[in-house]
């Protein structure tokens, strides 16, 4: 919104949402709410498998500079405690979620499906390892 | 639960083997002794003052530099960097501790009294400075992240290069000592020389920073090769390793690394000795009076507490 010349002031834009009366909205400076040493060092999620495990287990999220930069941060971070054999570090932003907003759509639908599941069904005695 | 639903979850994993108790998930499983099964008799073959002399000299290297490294926790630039130099710190801890177990066995006497309790704590806390035997690199300060960096690169080579060789020593609980040594030394000098590269070859700030730390760390890597005495009676009879024939591997590691670092390999007089003698003798600088007081000073105050 720019008002006009006969108003004092006039020539920069300007609101008023916010209930501050009229507070510029262009060149305004802002601090930067990160330290300078992690500004641009990428989130990385942490994903450790179990000696007894089948599968990589997401433990966490760490900040490091690159990839073997985030593998030997989990190793000293997120396995001190005999945890694990396997560490996978993925990008944070590489990863694809399912937003919150959308859980109903997503899931509910298989909430009333009984018939997906096999013990829904009654298998005669003469159908072996079933 | 089936079995699917254990593994797939890698703390309930661990849950399982504590008895399905799972508010002791977080205790770990696995653990194992490292001397299991490794006879203790020292061999006909080795001297015991000797021997105990040697671990002396490997187990204060460790503990000094291990006191050092944890002299970062509250400060390291970042959080991880800080449990990695703290894990590492620990690591050291464990060898210096095994081995200066190992050299209260070889010869008791070198254990001194007043200092109640387990040998290895007496020779930690009751030792006068002139009785460590570590050499001047460990107990050098710690200055900033990429002196220690450096530092902790040159230690870890170096040692590294030696237990690889001491894995096949006669005595046989120092050959197990420096077959667990090896693994976690080969992480320590991944972390280092990576933090090395990634100073050296970065930032005018970073790198000045390194070049400053390899000044400052340099003079004192000649200690690392001079033989004592102790040290070659011993190689000759199996037990020890020789450290001068540590070098060339030691010489290979740095240029490679710093190669990759675009840093060049320091050109320095190494530091003077004094009347012959260095860390190895027991003659050390001034700031490892200060580590030790510190590292000594509540042991002292309580002689034979327990926690």
């Amino acid at each position: 919104m720019t008002l006009g010349p006969s108003v004092p002031g006039a020539g920069a834009d300007f609101t008023a949402e916010g209930g501050h009366g009229a507070v510029p909205v262009t060149g305004v400076p802002v601090a930067s709410d990160r330290p300078p040493s992690r500004r641009g060092w990428p989130l990385w999620e942490v994903f450790v498998r179990g000696k007894r495990g089948l599968n990589h287990v997401h433990v966490g999220s760490l900040r490091a500079a690159d990839e073997r930069m985030a593998l030997q941060n989990a190793r000293d971070v997120y396995t001190r405690r005999n945890e694990g054999v396997s560490i996978w570090v993925v990008r944070s932003d590489a990863i694809t979620a399912s937003s919150p907003a959308e859980k109903d759509p997503f899931f509910a639908p298989s909430g009333d499906k009984v018939y997906r599941h096999p013990t829904f069904y009654a298998i005669p005695d003469d159908v072996p390892h079933m | 639960m089936t079995i699917d639903d254990a593994y797939s979850d890698a703390y309930r994993a661990l849950a399982d083997v504590h008895g399905g108790d799972e508010a002791h998930w977080a205790f770990g499983t696995g653990f194992d002794d490292p001397l299991a099964g490794v006879d203790t008799t020292l061999p006909s073959t080795v001297d015991g003052a000797a021997l105990a002399a040697y671990c002396l000299m490997l187990g204060d290297d460790a503990l000094v530099l291990a006191q050092r490294l944890t002299e970062w926790c509250t400060r390291a630039p970042e959080l991880e960097d800080e449990v990695a130099l703290a894990n590492i710190g620990l690591d050291l801890l464990g060898q210096a501790r095994l081995l200066l177990s190992r050299a209260a066995q070889a010869d008791p006497s070198v254990v001194p009294t007043g200092g109640a309790g387990v040998a290895e704590d007496g020779l930690a806390y009751f030792r006068e400075q002139h009785e460590f035997r570590n050499v001047r690199l460990c107990e050098q300060d710690n200055g900033d992240f990429a002196h220690t960096v450096v530092r902790l690169l040159v230690f870890a080579t170096w040692r590294l290069a030696a237990l690889t060789r001491l894995a096949a020593s006669v005595d046989p609980v120092v050959s197990a000592i420096a077959a667990k040594g090896v693994k976690e030394l080969t992480y320590h000098r991944d972390w280092a020389a990576r933090w090395v590269i990634r100073l050296g070859d970065s930032t005018p700030e970073a790198r000045s920073r390194v070049e400053a730390g390899l000044a400052g760390v340099w003079p004192l890597v000649d200690e690392l090769f001079r033989p004592s005495t102790v040290e070659s009676g011993l190689a000759a009879a199996g037990a020890a390793v020789d450290p001068a024939g540590l070098r060339p591997e030691f010489d290979a590691v740095l240029a490679e690394v710093l190669g990759a670092a675009a840093l060049p390999v320091p050109d320095v007089p190494p530091a003077a000795l004094v009347g012959g003698r260095a860390g190895r003798d027991g003659v050390h600088t001034e700031a490892l009076s200060y580590l030790l007081a510190e590292m000594q000073s509540v042991a002292r105050a309580h002689p034979g507490a327990t926690w």
